[in-house]
């Protein structure tokens, strides 16, 4: 019967696949995905706001899924591809959702846009052609105290349009 | 939250050695790693349940039912068609459940298993009754979302999962898992009699892990659905839910199951008010008969009367979707 060591309470070597990069990390089993990213890889896309899981700041991808990321684990990631709002640029061009963000004004103070922003990529990945009700499903795990909501959703239907007119 | 040692199980066995030496099962970790940060769960080891094999999807083999392995992310169970047709209910149910982001992490066992939302159980610095003190906040404080039925004289919470009542209405059973071996238990089983006064939700026993639900061939072939009245349109726990699920035969509820959900301790279910169903064509004035025998014995706090009529016409507007579906 193979037995697994465990690991901690101290820091333990992780890696982690960060936008496409295979990043170590040293951290202690109770770090959460979005501390590490923040305070040991130095992204700080993800927000920390609430960080129980409740207001969508720091929503990021795993295995091309939306989770929170205050509600993760790094230890419980090793080996899985993470996904931050810094990895969405290509050789300095915008995602067409950051783009469609910036032309529909789909942000005020821009606390929780790197969050909404994560959401609507995961959805128009699944699904590239959404109803407005898809995408208000798709984000109503994202608060938006500055209430850009319409306008989050018009973003996102647009970067959808565009998207089917690429080749 | 507290420093923790981190181990990942290969298998169900190890694992449940692991929690017999005082180790916590992690799977998606919505609902423990909140609690651990709210300092209500401190342990001192993880154990991973997410890379043991064999827990994650759903099967259906004709005659012998559906089977749910317990790692599967609920996201996987709302999204698929294929499993909709066998078992629309849990689609209903988990469509309203939490938000993406936690649908995507949060497993069916986790669900299953997640403690109760009372803010008085939820805060650190309350020594209520249910983390073994004395008294019970809710019962004379602030319990608009507390329960109205079903209580025990030590804790007024009440069972916040969309998915039991929606799977004990299709019978399910759940299969438990130690190093002793395996048993299988009705869903309903699985949350403790809160006239038994015990401090534990669940009635799991030491060891144990949650591997697999199970809904049998009678339960598949009830047409079941679920409704949900919540105090926004997302995000939100039920204030009351209502799972029904009958056999629909000429016109006739044969069989049925009213479950409610965020109104007892324990997923709701009254026999009584099934068999004055049973056998009827529905008629508004049946479903009251039976909303009437489901509450009979409801016993609202200061500020959760409303419960009581909310869940009667949750549980006229369910029979009635299903009698004419």
């Amino acid at each position: 019967m193979p037995t697994v060591r465990p690991s901690g309470p101290g820091a333990v070597d992780v890696e982690l696949d960060v936008n496409g990069i295979r990043t170590p990390l040293h951290v202690a089993p109770h770090t959460t995905l979005l501390d590490a990213l923040r305070e040991d890889v130095g992204l700080l896309g993800a927000k920390k706001v609430c960080d129980e899981g409740t207001c969508g700041a720091c929503t990021l991808l795993v295995d091309g899924r939306a989770v929170y990321a205050c509600m993760t684990l790094a230890v419980a990631c090793a080996g899985r591809s993470v996904e931050t709002v810094e990895g969405l640029a290509r050789d300095g061009e915008l995602h067409p959702v950051q783009e469609a963000f910036i032309a529909h004004d789909a942000f005020q103070c821009g606390f929780c846009t790197p969050g909404q922003i994560m959401s609507v990529v995961a959805l128009l990945r699944a699904t590239p052609s959404p109803s407005a009700d898809e995408v208000m499903r798709a984000v109503s795990g994202n608060l938006c105290r500055c209430g850009a909501y319409p306008n989050i959703v018009e973003a996102a239907l647009a970067a959808a349009r565009k998207g089917k007119e690429r080749p | 939250m507290k420093p923790f040692t981190y181990v990942r199980a290969t298998s169900v066995a190890e694992a449940s050695r692991m929690v017999v030496a005082g180790s916590a099962p992690l799977a998606g970790g919505t609902d423990l790693l909140g609690l651990m940060k709210g300092g209500i769960a401190s342990p001192a080891r993880l154990v991973d349940l997410g890379g043991i094999d064999g827990l994650n999807g759903w099967s259906r083999e004709r005659g012998a039912g559906l089977r749910i392995g317990a790692l599967t992310p609920l996201v996987d169970l709302e999204t698929s068609d294929q499993l909709a047709r066998h078992l629309p209910i849990v689609r209903e149910a988990l469509r309203d459940t939490a938000t993406l982001q936690l649908r995507n992490a949060g497993t069916v066992g986790g669900n299953l298993l997640q403690r109760n939302r009372c803010w008085y159980f939820r805060d650190a610095a309350i020594q209520c009754w249910l983390k073994g003190g004395t008294q019970c906040f809710a019962k004379e404080g602030e319990n608009e979302h507390h329960a109205i039925i079903g209580t025990a004289r030590g804790c007024n919470r009440v069972a916040p999962s969309d998915l039991a009542p929606a799977l004990i209405a299709h019978d399910a059973r759940v299969t438990l898992t130690s190093t002793r071996g395996t048993r299988s238990v009705l869903l309903a089983d699985l949350f403790t009699d809160p006239a038994l006064h015990s401090r534990e939700e669940h009635t799991l026993r030491r060891g144990e892990i949650l591997t697999e639900v199970q809904v049998p061939e009678s339960g598949l072939q009830r047409r079941g659905t679920y409704l949900k009245a919540m105090e926004r349109k997302t995000w939100s726990f039920a204030l009351v839910s209502v799972a029904v699920a009958a056999r629909i035969r000429g016109g006739k509820l044969r069989d049925p199951r009213i479950v409610l959900g965020g109104v007892a301790p324990v997923p709701w279910r009254v026999e009584a008010a099934e068999a004055e169903i049973d056998g009827h064509p529905f008629s508004d004035d049946l479903a009251r008969r039976a909303a009437d025998l489901l509450l009979a014995d409801a016993a609202p706090l200061a500020k959760n009367g409303y419960k009581v009529p909310l869940a009667k016409e949750l549980v006229r507007r369910a029979l009635a979707r299903i009698a004419a579906a």
